[in-house]
């Protein structure tokens, strides 16, 4: 049975960029990256790449769904390459992903979704690599009401049921739940595959539907529940005494002594 | 719906009906912000056969424990949890809900946000009362900075992370013990079919008083068998950044960070890491840190307060062979 899937995936600043291409502006309350490039959101990568074993297994459609202010098409377009049918955009100036809560992400992509048709499977990255919130998943399944489970490692589908794997903070456990579903993915399942570039070439000509702030009749300002009233940059530098020897062996001895010297052990 | 009111902590419990050690911190935080807030502290907890669990809560400063005490709370269910929670806490809103940032916490409380339209903060690193009003401190873009949140609605509820509040002094009078009759659920759309855990030999990774953890740069197994004899010898227990879990040198539940676990131990051994802040933002307040890393440059030494540059192969066992030395005189 091919199952109509969507992944949702959000555009964040390389999260593996150094501290320094973080610019935090506490004025303005925001983080701007520089010199970094964008990229998915590495657990929305996980969800992609669980959707695309599942349409090897299977059968799938996969529809790409992101949300966002002035998305890069460069990485919708390798997402899609890896292995999608099509992509959702839903774009505007309002919607830049790092300011909104995730209430008002989780009211926007339900609306889009609404939008987009029947679907089977929804699949979410766990968390997103700048807000750090993992609540938008969970959220968009309560307001589609429709079942969710969260944390997978391994995700099947079969007779109109999927089956997870979901992780536990000593192993893991197996859940089912019937579709129509929503399941948030951990980065357990592994990386995205890359795209070869015959499939980047042909991704160019899949479907793309755009939606804007007009076709999802909300009130933004009133569906926020969170405010961010300020944003500091963490002190976590420390002065290390540094221990050196002739050679590494006494080094690593000095250490032993040093710390016992100063009471640490 | 009722005018919010009070604060109530989420108790979770361990195999032994006690408190988790995060819950009496969330016990000891409640306490604090009720007191600065002129309001009270209640606790809700959830499972079967759970009078002992409940009794020994309602010790920990407590004003109200709420007791859910029902055989279908005996495993956790999402569905079943936040129907029935959602259901006593909408005839009794509190002004705040605390919960750790467990297993548990992550995977219900969005759901229960929902369910009493209250607003949610998660992973919480800081919480203070000001103005009447609670702000909440949160780490975002992998750690790289830290979010202050408020709230818009009247009800919030926050998930915390381990050791940000401390456990509340003994109490002298117990606060009142409230049983509350689950209210029937509608059946379940989820269907456990068993699970798969691990048994740990040694101490769990948030309680030890020494971690140490590897990284990239241990490049397989016998490595960390290395490191968990360094760890045995200190009674500690071994961490571990990401990409050692993601190559299956060290088991998942090693792995410290952002998406992993929180430590604070007294002394923490980061080898052949370079300190990236998603594994910065799960060991940064520990005591003292010491680094064994052959890149001078390393970030990690920035954030330590003892380092050796050199190649951990040659500098780890020297260590290990001193301190087992200075451990038997
Ligand atoms: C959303 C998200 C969540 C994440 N969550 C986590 C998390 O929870 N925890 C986590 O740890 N990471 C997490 N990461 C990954 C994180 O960004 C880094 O990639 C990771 O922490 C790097 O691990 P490392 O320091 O071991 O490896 P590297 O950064 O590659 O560092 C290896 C270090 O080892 C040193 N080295 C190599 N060989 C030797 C030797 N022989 N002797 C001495 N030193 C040597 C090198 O000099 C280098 O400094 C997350 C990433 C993302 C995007």
């Amino acid at each position: 049975m091919a199952v109509d899937i969507i992944v949702c995936a959000k555009q964040v600043p390389d999260p593996e960029g150094p501290p320094s291409s973080f610019e935090v502006n506490e004025a303005e309350r925001r983080v701007t990256a520089r010199g970094i490039p964008p990229v998915i959101n590495p657990f929305d990568e996980n969800a992609l790449e669980t959707a695309i074993r599942i349409k090897e297994a299977t059968g799938a459609a996969i529809t790409l769904l992101s949300l966002g202010k002035g998305l890069s098409r460069a990485v919708i377009l390798k997402a899609v390459a890896a292995g999608a049918d099509s992509s959702l955009l839903v774009e505007d100036d309002a919607f830049d992903a790092a300011l909104l809560d995730s209430f008002t992400t989780a009211h926007l992509l339900a609306g889009a979704i609404s939008k987009a048709g029947p679907y089977d499977l929804i699949l979410c990255g766990r968390q997103a690599a700048d807000t750090n919130a993992g609540m938008v998943g969970l959220i968009l399944a309560q307001f589609l009401g429709v079942p969710a489970i969260t944390l997978a490692q391994k995700v099947e589908v079969s007779e109109g049921r999927v089956v997870v794997e979901r992780v536990l903070p000593d192993g893991y456990e197996v859940v089912e739940a019937p579709l129509p579903a929503l399941v948030t993915v951990s980065g357990e399942v592994g990386d995205l595959r890359y795209p070869s570039l015959q499939a980047i070439k042909a991704a160019k000509g899949f479907p793309q539907t755009a939606l804007g702030r007009a076709d999802l009749d909300l009130n933004l300002p009133a569906l926020a529940r969170l405010e961010t009233v300020a944003l500091a940059i963490p002190s976590r530098e420390r002065r290390c005494a540094l221990v050196e020897g002739d050679t590494l062996q006494e080094a690593g001895r000095k250490l032993a002594l040093l710390l016992r010297q100063e009471k640490v052990l | 719906m009722t005018q919010p009111k009070g604060i109530y902590v989420l108790a979770e419990i361990n195999d032994s009906q006690n408190p988790t050690s995060l819950t009496l911190e969330l016990l000891g935080l409640g306490k604090k912000l009720a007191s600065d807030m002129g309001t009270t502290l209640g606790a809700v907890i959830l499972g079967s056969d759970i009078t002992a669990a409940a009794q020994s809560v309602s010790r920990c400063g407590t004003d109200e424990v709420l007791v859910l005490d029902d055989p279908v709370l005996g495993t956790y269910d999402p569905e079943v949890f936040c129907e029935v929670l959602g259901g006593l806490l909408k005839s009794r809103l509190p002004l705040i809900l605390l919960s750790g940032h467990t297993s548990m916490g992550q995977d219900l409380l969005p759901r229960l946000a929902c369910e009493l339209e209250a607003a949610l903060v998660t992973d919480c690193v800081g919480l203070r009362a000001e103005g009447g009003e609670i702000l909440f401190t949160r780490p975002v873009y992998g750690g790289n900075a830290l979010a202050t949140q408020k709230a818009r609605t009247e009800t919030v509820m926050a998930t915390v992370r381990a050791r940000v509040g401390d456990a509340p002094a003994a109490a002298e009078t117990a606060g009142v013990v409230t049983r509350v009759q689950a209210a029937p659920v509608a059946a379940s759309r989820l269907e456990f079919k068993g699970r798969e855990v691990m048994v740990f030999k040694e101490c769990p990774l948030e309680e030890a008083p020494v971690v140490v953890s590897g990284g990239r740069g241990i490049g397989g197994e016998e490595g960390f068998a290395q490191l968990r004899e360094l760890a045995g010898l200190l009674g500690g227990a071994v961490g571990a950044s990401r990409p050692p879990v993601d190559s299956g040198w060290a088991p998942t539940t090693c792995q410290v960070g952002i998406t992993g676990k929180v430590v604070a131990p007294d002394i923490y051994v980061a080898v052949a890491l370079s300190g990236s802040t998603q594994h910065l933002s799960g060991m940064g307040e520990s005591g003292k840190i010491v680094a064994v890393n052959k890149d001078p440059d390393a970030y990690i030494f920035k954030v330590s307060d003892y380092g050796v540059v050199g190649d951990w192969k040659q500098v780890i066992p020297a260590f290990t062979t001193a301190l087992r030395e200075i451990i038997q005189e």
